[in-house]
């Protein structure tokens, strides 16, 4: 068990610097998630964090050591890849084993930890198949065994579950997560699937073009975003974002339609500063058909064309038109509507976020 | 006739005409070795009889106990040839096998300047008939005294071989993902573990495979040997069949006896290696 701690670190493949000097501290035990869109780096970290790939600038140490020029092999982690790479020429119990056998473990050792490990992801009927016998959520899971078996300090994950069908990809995220719960390892965890990342990590790190956006809890990064593009980027479905200037204790968007300043945000906008209006589909909603979570002074109301409807069971997610475009509301408890309707909705302004038009960074005091 | 019997009989029509077609395609194949059997059993009359006799009348081991009999009665140094092409071409394999996996695992995995400049030279070596070298060949070998020697032959093959086994031997590692050897490496590998221990045993097929078309292109290369050797020093058993050849007359019965004993251990040898072929060894390895 460890932490791990990345300062400046850098990566450039000649002039393309695709990791751009990032700082991070990853705390003991702690479960964190490098999320972002592909290419921002992430998978090149965590690949520089396993020594796969050299570093071109900065330090990264592993329980306080620094590991920099360290082979994989003296890093004592390791990792679960998209592909699971394991190997098909050995049979599960090979593939657990593996570890074991190159570090010259006894016998009775190598059996007792792969066990261990096939029971704890109940892999013990299939010790004697090869992988290729294996459908993909059992492959998954001797790839993560075969992880379990080494005990390292840190586990990585690089985009594990992205193989596998919606289905499978649900139940082998919470075996992920109580599989954590369980061996009580530090892990980073590297994904493009931002519901995994809210699901899984004590923290999440996201990323965008090399640098992190936002490093914070699931809670931070989804109701505090820093930046309009942790705003965007987290939720689903995603936040309603416009740009708007402000005018005279109001926003006036570009259609010439106007909604009232949002009052947590009075003391740090002016007349005339151009912003961008964040509102999550969770606070925009139907007038009845929604959870209003501040003062109800806070909640405007306005009366809005339905373009499209899309029901989901329990809700549904209505986009109703503002500013020429389609926002994004979801309406609980449903009622019937179609598209053409004018519906009365509530926007919970206390809810809302502003971020400068210019730099993307929250005007939140 | 309703329409579900026409269909059947049709099958059964096409069916019938594809086990005659790959019959006689086999047996374009196959005749000319046959014949070879054959007319290593029988006496010249029959071999040269025409219209052909194709049941043999009589069949004799004359032509094997006078091959191995000795010089003088009617025997060529046999064992010599066999050894010369025996340590010839394993040599020359096992050489163009190694330099072979080490150039083909490069241009698989690492990048490097003028890559794929090299890998053309490389293929357009391929291009020269071996035949068109020999006169350069002889004269070099000449000045260097290493004509009639296993060396020059070897030196020779390896660098026909070469080429090709690294061509091979390219393409089967980048079949092997390249996750498998990191995944070794986290797993405690050296980079030199990795590869012995997961991306060679399952480019392992690929080597054999590369191997054989090497062992077989030294074993039967004939153009060059002729040139480059002499005597019962180095020459080789392709070259040994000119020995049946006289002034006036081809002893044809000795000369096929010399082309089975040849054939045999090339034979099986790719049987043996060949269950070693299989491939889809790699599959599972990545993805489902």
């Amino acid at each position: 068990m460890a932490t791990v701690s990345l300062k400046k670190l850098t990566k450039s493949y000649g002039p393309v610097a695709v990791v751009q000097g990032i700082d991070l501290e990853v705390a003991d035990r702690e479960f964190i998630a490098l999320v972002g869109p592909s290419g921002c780096g992430k998978s090149t970290t965590l690949r520089m964090i396993a020594g796969l790939e050299d570093i071109s600038d900065g330090l990264i140490e592993i329980g306080g050591r620094k590991v920099n020029d360290l082979p994989p092999r003296s890093r004592n982690i390791s990792m679960v890849f998209q592909s699971y790479a394991l190997y098909p020429h050995m049979t599960v119990r090979e593939n657990l084993g593996f570890s074991l056998k190159i570090a010259g473990a006894e016998k009775e050792e190598m059996d007792r930890r792969v066990a261990e490990a096939s029971s704890i992801l109940g892999l013990d009927q299939l010790l004697d198949r090869r992988p290729s016998q294996l459908s993909g959520g059992q492959r998954q899971r001797v790839a993560m065994g075969r992880a379990i078996v080494r005990d390292p300090d840190v586990f990585l994950f690089d985009e594990p579950l992205s193989n596998l069908d919606a289905k499978l990809r649900t139940q082998m995220r919470t075996e992920i997560k109580k599989l954590h719960a369980k061996v009580q390892s530090t892990v980073i965890y590297v994904t493009h699937d931002q519901v995994e990342a809210m699901t899984l990590a004590d923290r999440i790190v996201i990323m965008r073009d090399g640098f992190i956006e936002q490093v914070g809890t699931p809670d931070e990064v989804f109701r505090r975003p820093q930046t309009r593009f942790v705003a965007g980027f987290i939720g689903s479905p995603p936040m309603n974002l416009h740009e708007a200037a402000v005018d005279d204790g109001q926003l006036l968007f570009q259609s010439g339609e106007r909604l009232p300043l949002p009052s947590q945000f009075k003391a740090n906008v002016a007349t005339g500063d151009k912003v961008v209006f964040g509102l999550r589909p969770d606070d925009i909603y139907p007038t009845g058909h929604g959870i209003s979570s501040g003062e109800d002074a806070d909640v405007h109301q306005m009366e809005l064309p339905v373009t499209v409807t899309e029901p989901l069971g329990n809700e549904t997610l209505v986009f109703a038109e503002f500013n020429g475009s389609d926002w994004v509301s979801r309406m609980l408890n449903p009622k019937p509507l179609k598209a053409g309707d004018r519906v009365k909705m509530s926007l919970d302004l206390s809810q809302a976020h502003l971020f400068s038009a210019e730099t993307g960074k929250t005007l939140r005091g | 006739m309703d329409q579900n019997s026409l269909h059947r009989a049709r099958n059964r029509a096409l069916g019938i005409a594809h086990g005659v077609g790959l019959f006689l395609a086999m047996l374009v194949i196959c005749l000319p070795g046959i014949w070879i059997v054959l007319s290593s059993l029988r006496p010249t009359v029959e071999i040269m009889a025409k219209p052909p006799v194709w049941i043999p009348r009589e069949l004799s081991l004359d032509a094997y106990v006078a091959m191995f009999s000795g010089i003088g009665k009617g025997g060529i140094p046999v064992l010599d040839y066999f050894r010369n092409s025996l340590i010839i071409s394993v040599t020359s394999t096992v050489i163009a096998i190694v330099i072979g996996m080490a150039g083909g695992y490069a241009f698989a995995r690492y990048r490097f300047r003028a890559k794929s400049a090299m890998f053309l030279g490389l293929m357009l070596t391929r291009t020269v008939p071996g035949i068109a070298l020999s006169l350069p060949l002889f004269f070099v070998f000449a000045r260097l005294g290493i004509i009639d020697t296993h060396f020059g032959l070897i030196l020779v093959y390896v660098a026909l071989n070469v080429p090709f086994t690294i061509w091979l031997i390219d393409g089967f590692f980048r079949q092997v993902p390249k996750d498998l050897a990191e995944a070794a490496q986290i797993d405690g590998c050296t980079r030199w573990q990795a590869f012995w221990q997961v991306e060679f045993p399952l480019a392992g097929p690929g080597i054999a495979s590369a191997g054989i078309f090497a062992f077989l292109t030294s074993w039967n290369e004939f153009a060059l040997a002729s040139q480059l050797t002499r005597s019962i020093n180095s020459k080789t058993l392709p070259v040994g069949l000119l020995d049946y050849t006289a002034e006036f007359t081809i002893d044809w019965r000795g000369m096929c006896a010399l082309a089975v004993v040849m054939i045999i251990p090339a034979l099986t040898l790719t049987f043996i290696v060949q269950k070693h072929l299989v491939g889809g060894l790699t599959s599972g390895a990545v993805k489902g």
